[in-house]
């Protein structure tokens, strides 16, 4: 077994059999309200210093299954695990340490920061929510460094940086806890193309040289296989589909896969003629 | 102005009281042709669409020529411009919740501008509202008269934009981002639909986009912008297949597409360093030179100009130039 196969270690993060619903608005005055089941019997999970994927369709429900591994929203059935155990019955010493070791990295940076709050107030918002003591301004030069920015950064506001570096500040104030898990949901689709690769790499760097688990969803499977190494397909609620990237692309088994496949464009499929079939 | 020409831009400027956004653009496009203007974030791509359109927010103005349909637009009265607006030239927006009136049915938007522009009775541009709906494969056509904006899916509400855009057969369309905020899913579809609904009325396309893929499939030329100007500009394919100018070049390979990307996880992504400068402080000489890897002494003093022929690059050095010619 290769030092990194981590295919044999247990889930670090997980759900199991979990299903959401919501009620929509009624339709008539006295009718019951109708049931919107947005995730249906899903099992996820992400296992020390892996990168897994998450791709769907919107709507697909992937956003709803990121707030239920946060623990920002409980499941109508099911279960989450961190560490082993259930964070919905597993004390409050061990809710706290799951708050602190799952982060979320959002996609528009520039909605997830206060603007009135210097980059340097919203790096310690974290440790002080999560109330976790210890040296914060050393905790706050590493992770600037680990993201690539320097400390002038850290007076400055959200609107002198451009959109590829808010979200390294962003990526930065979820390091800041120090997690185990990071969670990104659609994080490079609001920037640039030439700045999305530079997230791209800090993203995979962190989670080679960090160790860090991450969680990488988007609608896009060529961002979500750069990143990851097995990806799960949903579609409706359901997860459709699992499998390394490079399979998926190859012989996409669930309906849904195969319209992700072939929704991709490249270059040269465009040059070619055939692009949009 | 010739009449095979749809549009004819000739050093456009368009500033406010402190700032120079778009800093001199030319090109033309050829009746039904079709180009793409790609560039980053902030590079001028919308501001150069609002100028040709006469609809360019408070405060901003626009200088040079932009001659279409005989006239040139940028001396056009207000007056004028709305009359042409949907009927010779018309345009797509990026986010059309902002762009359709969210208390009135989609039917009675899209049917009051065939009314506006031509003589059609309210019965007759209803039911070409039903055609166009149909054409863009929406859903219930009739029923969608009725719908609220709020009521249907953002990947419909894009397509009743291009309906409403292409309504009245006009000679050029400009869409800026029309799919940036779809499912990749729907984006195709929709893309599709544009494509032979542009190509059924033989109308001209500017596609701004900063998806290169888009404009591969979409365009016959293209032009790169950054910071305010165009920076290369030639046949697509060519273009991409053999850039010039380094950040077109920078742009290509920081794609992740399954070109670039080995899907054992090993690779990594090529990437332009740094970020666009801001407009206020634009560096000198070439504006790309602080992210260029082949930048010299000339490059951060000197401002080099689009070069002539087909293939066209404002760069000192431009990639493949050092390759020796053929001589004959
Ligand atoms: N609080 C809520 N009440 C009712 N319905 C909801 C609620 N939150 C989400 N939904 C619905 O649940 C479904 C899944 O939404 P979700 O945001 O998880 O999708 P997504 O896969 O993240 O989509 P996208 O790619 O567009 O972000 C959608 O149909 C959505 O309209
Ligand atoms: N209403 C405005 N007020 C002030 N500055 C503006 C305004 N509109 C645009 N700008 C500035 O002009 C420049 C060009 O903007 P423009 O919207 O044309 O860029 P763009 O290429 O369309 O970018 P994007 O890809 O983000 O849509 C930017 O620096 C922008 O900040
Ligand atoms: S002019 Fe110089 S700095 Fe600009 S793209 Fe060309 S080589 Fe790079
Ligand atoms: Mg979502
Ligand atoms: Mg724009």
């Amino acid at each position: 077994m290769a030092a990194n196969d981590t295919s044999l270690v247990p889930p670090l993060l997980e759900m199991r059999q979990v299903t959401q619903t919501y009620a929509l608005n009624r339709q008539s005055l006295l009718g019951a309200r109708p049931q919107l089941t947005v995730l249906d019997n899903i099992h996820f999970d992400v296992r020390p210093g892996e990168a897994v994927g998450l791709v769907g369709e919107s709507g697909s429900g992937k956003t709803t299954l990121t707030r239920i591994l946060t623990g920002m929203e409980k499941p109508r059935e099911g279960h989450v695990f961190y560490d082993g155990r259930d964070v919905w019955t597993g004390g409050a010493e061990h809710w706290r340490e799951f708050r602190r070791s799952v982060q979320v990295v959002m996609q528009n940076p520039r909605s997830s920061l206060d603007p009135r709050m210097r980059i340097g107030s919203s790096l310690l918002e974290p440790l002080r929510s999560l109330k976790i003591d210890g040296d914060h301004a050393a905790r706050v030069f590493e992770v600037l460094d680990q993201v690539g920015l320097t400390r002038q950064a850290l007076e400055r506001y959200p609107h002198e940086f451009s959109g590829g570096q808010l979200q390294r500040i962003a990526i930065a104030r979820a390091l800041m806890p120090g997690p185990k898990v990071l969670i990104a949901d659609e994080p490079v689709s609001a920037l640039d193309v030439s700045i999305q690769a530079q997230v791209l790499n800090l993203l995979k760097d962190l989670v080679n040289n960090l160790g860090l688990s991450l969680v990488f969803i988007a609608h896009d499977l060529s961002v979500v296989a750069y990143t990851t190494s097995r990806v799960s397909v949903m579609s409706a609620g359901r997860i459709v589909e699992v499998g390394k990237p490079m399979d998926l692309f190859v012989r996409p088994q669930a309906e849904a896969t195969q319209n992700l496949v072939g929704a991709i464009l490249t270059v040269e499929s465009g040059l070619a003629g055939n692009a949009l079939g | 102005m010739s009449q095979e020409n749809a549009i004819e831009v000739r050093n456009l400027v368009v500033h406010n009281t402190a700032l120079t956004a778009v800093r001199g653009l030319d090109f033309t496009l050829p009746a039904g042709a079709r180009m793409g203007l790609v560039g980053e974030s902030g590079s001028g791509k919308t501001l150069t669409a609002l100028a040709l359109m006469g609809l360019l927010p408070m405060g901003w103005q626009a200088n040079g020529s932009v001659r279409h349909d005989g006239v040139d637009l940028i001396t056009q009265s207000d007056r004028a411009l709305s009359s042409r607006r949907g009927r010779t030239i018309s345009m797509v927006f990026q986010d059309p919740l902002s762009s359709l009136d969210p208390v009135r049915h989609i039917g009675q938007q899209v049917s009051s501008v065939i009314r506006r522009h031509t003589q059609a009775s309210k019965k007759e541009a209803e039911r070409r509202t039903v055609d166009l709906f149909r054409q863009m494969s929406l859903p219930r056509p009739e029923q969608l008269m009725r719908a609220y904006p709020h009521e249907i899916s953002g990947g419909q509400r894009q397509r009743i934009m291009i309906a409403m855009a292409l309504a009245c057969y006009p000679q050029l369309i400009i869409a800026d981002e029309p799919t940036t905020a779809l499912d990749v899913t729907v984006q195709k579809q929709v893309l599709r639909r544009l494509n032979t609904a542009v190509q059924e009325r033989g109308s001209a396309l500017i596609m701004i986009t900063h998806d290169l893929p888009i404009i591969a499939a979409m365009c016959d030329t293209v032009a790169v912008m950054y910071a305010g100007k165009i920076v290369e500009m030639g046949p697509v394919a060519e273009v991409f297949r053999n850039p010039r100018h380094h950040y077109t070049k920078g742009l290509l390979d920081s794609q992740p597409t399954m070109d670039n990307i080995a899907l054992d996880g090993s690779s990594r992504l090529a990437s332009i360093p740094g970020m666009v400068p801001p407009l206020h402080s634009l560096p000198a000489g070439c504006a790309f030179h602080p992210r260029c890897a082949a930048a010299t002494e000339q490059c951060m003093s000197e401002v080099p100009t689009l070069d002539d022929g087909p293939r066209r690059a404002a760069c000192w050095h431009p990639i493949g130039a050092t390759v020796p010619m053929e001589v004959a």
